[in-house]
Parts: C-alpha cells; sequence; structure tokens
C-alpha cells in the first residue's frame, strides 16, 4: 500500500516508528494529486511553499478556498476575489501549522458556499472520484473528493447547510460539522455568519478525531467562540453503543427519499439495535420547514456579509467604460455585476428582499421564528436521546449539470442536514453503503451542542463493524 | 407571491449589482420559484415564539483594551486594487 492511501493515523505510526518521514509522505501524496486530480479537478492550486514538517502531528492536508492562509490565493471559488493573496492565517490555520501539519494545496467550492454540487466555482466543476460523470457534493465538495481520491490525508471544509456532511456522504468519506462556537471562525470568510462552522474531511472517524484535537478550542478573536473546555476526541473511540437511545425521525423517511439510501440506512439502525443500542421513533414536526427557513436565514446574513466584496479593498475592480449614475456606484455595481456568478447574486439578491423594508416581518423575523421551533423540537427530541439518525442527502450523487439549471431542487439536497445548522447542534456523515450503481451512501447523526464525543462513538462503533470505509474508488 | 421585472430592478439596486435587461427575466422567474417556496412559512403560528438569532446564547464579549501587533498598514495595503498615501482609493466621487 501507497503512503497516500493510508490514514492520517496509520500515516501516523509510520512516521512516529521511523518507517517514513513527513517529508516523504508529503511528495508521495502530492504526486498522488499529480497523476490523479486532472481527473477529479479537486484542487484550485497546490500551495505556493514546502512546508517545515515540524511538529507533532506533521500530516498533508487540503484546505478549502474559504479559508485565509497566508501568503495563497483564496478566492471562495469567485472571480471577485481574483488576485486577493490572504495577509494572515485563520485560527484553524494556525492550528493546523502549529500541529506540523503541511498544506498541500486549496480545494475546490461552490462560489461563496452556495450549492451543494461544487459546479458554480469559477474554475469549474470538481468531480466524483467514484464517478467522474457525478458530483462530488458541495459546497465542500474539493475537499470531499480530494480526500475520497487519497490526494490528501484529510480536509478542512466549512458547513452552512450541510456543506461538509453532504460532499462526504456523496464521497464515502467521513465529515463532521462541529458545535457552533467549538471551532474558531476567525479569517473563514463568511457566508452566514450564525450557521457556519468549520469541520473535518476524514478517511475514518479515528482521523476525524484526531483532526478535531487540533483544530478545536476558543479563540478570542471570534465573539462566537465558546470558552469551554475540549475533551480529548480520541477517547471518544469506543466501540459499545449499548443502552445509548438513537432517535429515529419519522418525517425523515418520507416521500423524496431514495429506497437505496432507505435501504442503507434501515440496515445500519439494524446493526446498531443489535449490538445493543436502544432505538426510538421520534417526530420533529417542524423540520420539513427547515429549507425554507434556511434560505431566508442563510441569504440575509449573505447579502449583508458579501456587501464588503465591492471592488474597494479586495479582489478584482471593474472599470465602467461610461458614467451611468456616478463613478464609485457605477464601479461598485459593474464589480460585483461581472464578479459574481448568477447564484450567488440570486442569493444575494434573495436575502436583500427578505430583509427589505416591508418584507423583514413576514420573511427575516419569520424564518428566525421558525428556526426557534425546528430548535424546540430537537431539544425536546434530545432530552430522551443520545443521539438522533437520519439520511445524510436523500440521493446518491447526481450526476454533473443534472441540478444546476434547477435552485430549488439543489437545495432540497440539503433537507436532512439544514436542521443541525439551524440549531447549533453537532452532526456527522459516515459511509453506510453504496448503490447498485457503485456510488456511496451517508449516514447522519446529530447530537446534543458540545457532545461531539457521543457522535464519535456511535460512528466508531459503526465503522468497526462495517466495511464501508475501506473501499476506494478506482482512479 | 411573484417576483417582477420592476422587482429584480429594485432589489438589484439595493444590493449594488448591475443586472442587464436580457436577465432580468431569468431571476424574477428563478426569485419568484423560491419566494413561492418559502412561503409556506406563513402557514405557521409563530404568534408567540421568540426569533432566535444564534443557536448558542451570545453576548457582548469584553477583553482588556491592550495594544498588539497587527497587520501593518502596507501588510494591509498589499492587496488593495489601487491604494494612495497609505489608504485605499476609489473613483472620484465629489468633484
Amino acid at each position: 500500500m501507497s503512503l497516500h492511501q493510508l490514514t492520517s493515523h496509520a500515516l501516523l505510526d509510520l512516521i512516529r516508528s521511523r518507517q517514513t518521514t513527513p517529508r516523504e509522505a508529503y511528495a508521495d501524496v502530492v504526486a498522488r494529486i499529480k497523476a490523479v486530480d486532472p481527473k477529479v479537478k479537486a484542487y484550485v492550486h497546490l500551495a505556493k511553499s514546502e512546508p517545515n514538517f515540524i511538529g507533532e502531528i506533521p500530516i498533508p492536508i487540503a484546505i478549502k478556498d474559504n479559508l485565509c492562509t497566508k501568503g495563497e490565493e483564496i478566492t471562495c471559488a469567485s472571480r471577485i476575489l481574483k488576485g486577493f493573496h490572504s495577509p494572515y492565517d485563520a485560527g484553524v490555520i494556525e492550528r493546523i501549522k502549529k500541529s506540523g501539519g503541511s498544506i498541500l494545496g486549496i480545494v475546490n467550492m461552490d462560489e461563496f458556499a452556495f450549492g451543494s454540487s461544487c459546479e458554480t466555482s469559477c474554475y469549474g466543476p470538481t468531480f466524483n472520484p467514484w464517478n467522474l460523470q457525478c458530483v462530488p457534493g458541495g459546497s465542500s465538495g474539493g475537499s470531499a473528493a480530494s480526500v475520497a481520491a487519497d490526494e490528501a490525508m484529510w480536509a478542512l471544509g466549512s458547513d452552512t447547510g450541510g456543506s461538509i456532511r453532504q460532499p462526504a456522504s456523496f464521497c464515502g468519506i467521513v465529515g463532521l460539522k462541529p458545535t457552533y462556537g467549538r471551532v474558531s471562525r476567525y479569517g473563514l470568510i463568511a457566508f452566514a455568519s450564525s450557521l457556519d462552522q468549520i469541520g473535518p474531511l476524514t478517511k475514518d472517524v479515528k482521523d476525524c478525531a484526531l483532526l478535531m484535537n487540533i483544530i478545536s478550542g476558543y479563540d478570542e478573536r471570534d465573539s462566537t467562540s465558546v470558552n469551554e473546555p475540549v475533551p480529548d476526541y480520541t477517547k471518544s473511540l469506543v466501540n459499545d453503543v449499548r443502552g445509548l437511545k438513537i432517535g429515529i425521525p419519522k418525517e425523515a423517511f418520507v416521500e423524496g427519499l431514495d429506497l437505496e439510501v432507505r435501504r442503507a440506512v434501515e440496515d445500519a439502525l439494524d446493526l446498531l439495535k443489535k449490538m445493543g443500542a436502544v432505538i426510538k421513533e421520534v417526530s420533529l414536526p417542524h423540520t420539513p420547514y427547515a429549507v425554507a427557513t434556511y434560505y431566508i436565514v442563510a441569504t440575509a446574513e449573505a447579502s449583508s456579509n458579501l456587501a464588503r466584496f465591492d471592488g474597494v479593498r479586495f479582489g478584482m475592480r471593474a472599470q465602467p467604460a461610461s458614467t451611468r449614475k456616478n463613478a464609485l456606484l457605477d464601479m461598485y455595481e459593474e464589480t460585483r455585476a461581472k464578479g459574481f456568478g448568477d447564484e450567488a447574486k440570486r442569493r444575494i439578491m434573495l436575502g436583500t428582499y427578505a430583509l427589505s423594508s416591508g418584507y423583514y416581518d413576514a420573511y427575516y423575523l419569520r424564518g428566525q421564528k421558525v428556526r426557534t421551533l425546528i430548535k424546540n423540537d430537537l431539544d425536546e427530541v434530545f432530552k430522551d436521546c443520545d443521539v438522533i439518525m437520519t439520511p445524510t442527502s436523500p440521493t446518491v450523487a447526481f450526476k454533473v449539470g443534472e441540478k444546476v439549471s434547477d435552485p430549488l431542487s439543489m437545495y432540497l439536497s440539503d433537507i436532512y442536514t439544514i436542521p443541525a445548522n439551524l440549531a447549533g447542534i453537532p452532526a456527522i456523515s459516515i459511509p453506510c453503503g453504496f448503490s447498485k450503481s457503485g456510488l456511496p451512501i451517508g449516514l447522519q447523526l446529530m447530537g446534543k451542542a458540545f457532545d461531539e464525543e457521543m457522535l464519535l462513538r456511535v460512528s466508531y462503533t459503526y465503522e468497526q463493524n462495517t466495511p464501508w470505509h475501506l473501499k476506494k474508488p478506482q482512479l | 407571491m411573484s417576483i417582477s421585472k420592476e422587482d429584480v430592478k429594485y432589489i438589484a439596486a439595493l444590493a449594488r449589482i448591475d443586472v442587464p435587461e436580457d436577465k432580468l427575466e431569468g431571476f424574477a422567474k428563478s426569485l419568484g420559484g423560491i419566494v413561492q417556496y418559502v412561503e409556506q412559512l406563513q402557514s405557521l403560528d409563530v404568534e408567540n415564539v421568540k426569533p432566535t438569532s444564534h443557536a448558542v446564547p451570545v453576548g457582548n464579549v469584553l477583553r482588556p483594551d491592550v495594544v498588539k501587533t497587527s497587520l501593518t498598514n502596507q501588510e494591509a495595503l498589499a492587496i488593495a486594487v489601487e491604494a494612495k498615501d497609505g489608504s485605499f482609493k476609489v473613483p472620484l466621487v465629489i468633484e
């Protein structure tokens, strides 16, 4: 087995027992990128400089194009940020570097994380390593595809409505959205500030725990960072679910859910039951409203966050040929017209509309109230459940181009993942099978706020008793 | 509720995006579809429900006012499209 095919923890064992070196491992992964990335197109660009390899966990990592990394061009896969070379490191990047992590490069995403397929990127789409005609999911599609294709040992992504979990599911890997406030958002280019979280995409659950150990913790530069002690997440890798209560929301198994996905999740449920978990049918009556709520709250916050991209401070600036309103206003409007893609414009306009005079109460305020109802549903269920289990996405990976012209059907791809962002709770996606067509299926577990440990424990138990995480795509 | 071409023009102006005439129709249609979808929220009774702006309780965060190193003027301006006299430069607004 080549080094790039290993999990990060297996590679770490080899490094610690002096059977390989961090430099050798890095070179091996870079060679893999050069061999297969022309097909997968996960990377936007490779890192400008070689790392120093000094630290406890010198593992090669891929970074999503919205995490500020000093000296690298970071663009959120948008033309409007072309030419922006970050002058500083995000909080998570500092932590990665301090731990010895070596940055391989910057990976693709949907423009400003607006999408579930990685197709809205200004660099063009990334392809699913399991089937190059399919999307890798999104928005962290480059992160997921790079890990699944062994082009990175692990990766960082961000999740606003499912952007870590859905691509992890489509690419057959593990993806965790931590509790809101667990990981510093300092240096993450904001999409929706009350929903965004940075998290790991990894080859197995143990790697997920290891990467969480590196990136979690308080950061005074993010005013929503929570100052709570961070546990050693590797202590949660316990192969035992006896007596644990798993809630199954009846609303999750309805029309629109692919039959193969449903069967795989039900099989997983049976297995966990056999291993001693207690299965409880529960109800989350307001979750059918989650997608609608999300597209009000998230776009409203996005329209405000993206106001800073106006051609004045970073990225590109258009030079209008003639004067329409006044020189400055013309420059703003033309820069934003040329810089943003259609989906970004659509979401900015939708958010602007929801916040505009006369519509604020009917849309934004109402959306925030329904958000409360969804959060209350989850709080109620967690009074008597340790985790809640659902599919991660209603389907397996779809074909490139299949949904790109129908925004609404694309949005429904996140129907199971959005509630965790609205409620701020942690949620993980792990592989739970394959479709007949050979595409991975993902299973989602949601947990109580700051109880990532329970998610890791149940995921680890399931993984240790199933073969899915061991399969690799043929490239 | 549907979205008209006039609505798109108005929203685009608020959002500082120049949307050309031939694109108004397309945005009106796709935005209209989404607005229609989110109309389902109107069917819920939210009379006595408090809005959630953050899922985790957040408040003012205070810290001692201590001077620390940050980006220098030069580093910050290195990313500027146009800079002059230590500032970001924009097109002339006042004659």
